[in-house]
């Protein structure tokens, strides 16, 4: 490892982080005009062309807002908090591989923040590490709406990290018989290369359908978006765990919220729909075209994911909160446990025979 | 693998920490700064707060923690045999299906119990209709 590799590492890192922060102000923007168009509204039109950067105004907004420290704070833990929320945001996003790893001078620059062989297993830590920001701001707050808000949310999350873990376990033992073994993204994605009968592309979708419908619901509610938004449940809690929070701290925490989507949506893309595969025609067209097509398959089915969260966001209505933990302990973890079982017994009868033949 | 895989991790939790850091800082010199004792309250609908903050909250919540202890040290368990699957075979599936199965019968046995029941009243340990039929 010497100074170039270093500054590689350096440049991925940067990668990430502007890809992570203009996605988000694109996808507050393109959230505002999804729903403002299924709702016969025009939707943020004023800042920019077509409202872009409506975002950008209201962050800069933000950055001229009084921070207000309310006399009933925990102070150390209340300016705590927005850090704790955007660290994991950000490094969650770390383990997905975003392209194509491509070789330049001899060297071979992967495309991904940083390929860990425990890949699956940081995503599942960050998701829990994010926790925390959500009951330290609404404990720190000293504040009844917070404080609710802040046990609904740790309740409804640590429910449905257990579904998620469950359906990415599917998968995992799934692209085992493939890639040989793998809790690394980039494995799981190479294991999704090539087609079924010729047309169809080997995602796990298609063998673990019932895994993505469980992960797709538990990242929903993992993300605290509608309809499993009881944490900010206007009605009920006011803003939920944030409602104390003023100024920049405040849009630190619109800003975890919308990478989590984001992160969240490319790691079920990245699981279940193939990642970064797709053709991409090497020697028929200007290689750094071949080069780029990847990021950009990714980038479709992801927002094919994120399209998906506004649509149902769009469409439903909030949940109670006794509904949301019995579609998060009765349905989801159930289905999840039952699939696994009959997932398990199917792959092994195909891979190793009938148990009393071998 | 070694650590210094972990490396980005380590540069990007620094960025994040620069990040918020400075944008906080600097923002309080942008930013008007006049605390009033009415902004300071804690929010209440614009009233003045008559209560305390309640520090107690209903005991299913820590219940909720702790089905969820079970399930995720279960998952952990899944992780370490669904990597190595095809090599365990048969064994390794008949063992983890012992073990998912003792799971599955722990979360029926919460689920009959009432412990998966958010309204309290429909809890299954004590029903006012099976006293009535008994009596």
């Amino acid at each position: 490892m010497d100074g170039v590799d270093i500054l590689i590492v350096v440049g991925r890192v940067l990668a990430v982080f502007v890809l992570l922060l203009v996605t988000t102000i694109f996808n507050v923007w393109l959230e505002r005009k999804t729903i403002a168009d299924m709702q016969n509204r025009v939707g943020p039109d004023r800042a920019g062309p077509f409202g872009l950067l409506q975002t950008v105004a209201d962050g800069l907004k933000l950055f001229f807002k009084e921070q207000i420290n309310p006399s009933k704070v925990e102070y150390g833990m209340f300016v705590l908090a927005p850090f704790l929320a955007v660290i994991p945001a950000l490094l969650l996003f770390m383990v997905v591989p975003f392209g194509r790893p491509f070789t330049i001078g001899g060297r071979e620059v992967l495309l991904q923040g940083a390929d860990l062989n425990v890949g699956v297993l940081f995503i599942l830590a960050m998701s829990s590490l994010a926790v925390y920001a959500v009951v330290l701001a609404g404990w720190s707050s000293g504040s009844k709406y917070p404080l609710l808000g802040a046990v609904r949310a740790t309740a409804q999350a640590i429910s449905y990290e257990a579904a998620i873990g469950l359906s990415i376990v599917s998968v995992v033992m799934f692209s085992s018989t493939r890639a040989g073994g793998t809790l690394s993204l980039a494995g799981i994605v190479e294991s999704q290369a090539g087609t079924y009968l010729g047309f169809l592309p080997r995602w796990n979708l298609f063998p673990q359908v019932v895994a993505f419908v469980i992960f797709f619901l538990a990242i929903i509610a993992e993300t605290n978006r509608a309809p499993f938004d009881l944490v900010e449940a206007e009605q009920e809690l006011v803003g939920g765990f944030h409602t104390e929070y003023s100024g920049m701290r405040f849009a630190m925490y619109q800003l975890a919220e919308y990478m989590n989507i984001f992160s969240m949506s490319a790691i079920c893309a990245t699981l279940f729909l193939g990642g970064w595969n797709g053709p991409t025609f090497d020697g028929q067209i200007p290689a750094w075209v071949s080069a780029v097509l990847p990021t950009v398959w990714l980038l479709i089915k992801t927002y094919a994911v994120i399209f998906a969260f506004f649509w149902i966001r769009a469409t439903m209505p909030r949940l109670r909160y006794d509904q949301l933990m019995q579609i998060g302990w009765k349905r989801l973890i159930p289905a999840a446990l039952v699939w696994l079982i009959l997932s398990t017994v199917a792959i092994s009868v195909r891979q190793f025979g009938l148990p009393w033949s071998a | 693998m070694q650590l210094i895989d972990y490396l980005p991790i380590a540069i990007m939790a620094a960025l994040a920490v620069a990040f918020v850091g400075v944008s906080l800082f600097v923002s309080k010199f942008f930013s008007p700064r006049n605390p009033t004792p009415e902004k300071l309250a804690p929010y209440e609908c614009g009233i003045l707060p008559e209560s305390e903050p309640v520090q107690r909250f209903p005991v299913k919540f820590y219940l909720v923690a702790m089905l969820f202890v079970i399930f995720d040290v279960e998952i952990i368990f899944l992780f370490a045999w669904a990597t190595r699957f095809p090599d365990l075979g048969w064994y390794g599936v008949a063992a983890m299906g012992i073990f998912t199965l003792f799971v599955l019968e722990t979360l029926i046995y919460v689920w009959k119990r009432g412990a998966l029941d958010w309204n309290v009243s429909r809890r299954a340990r004590y029903r006012p209709v099976d006293e009535e039929r008994a009596a």
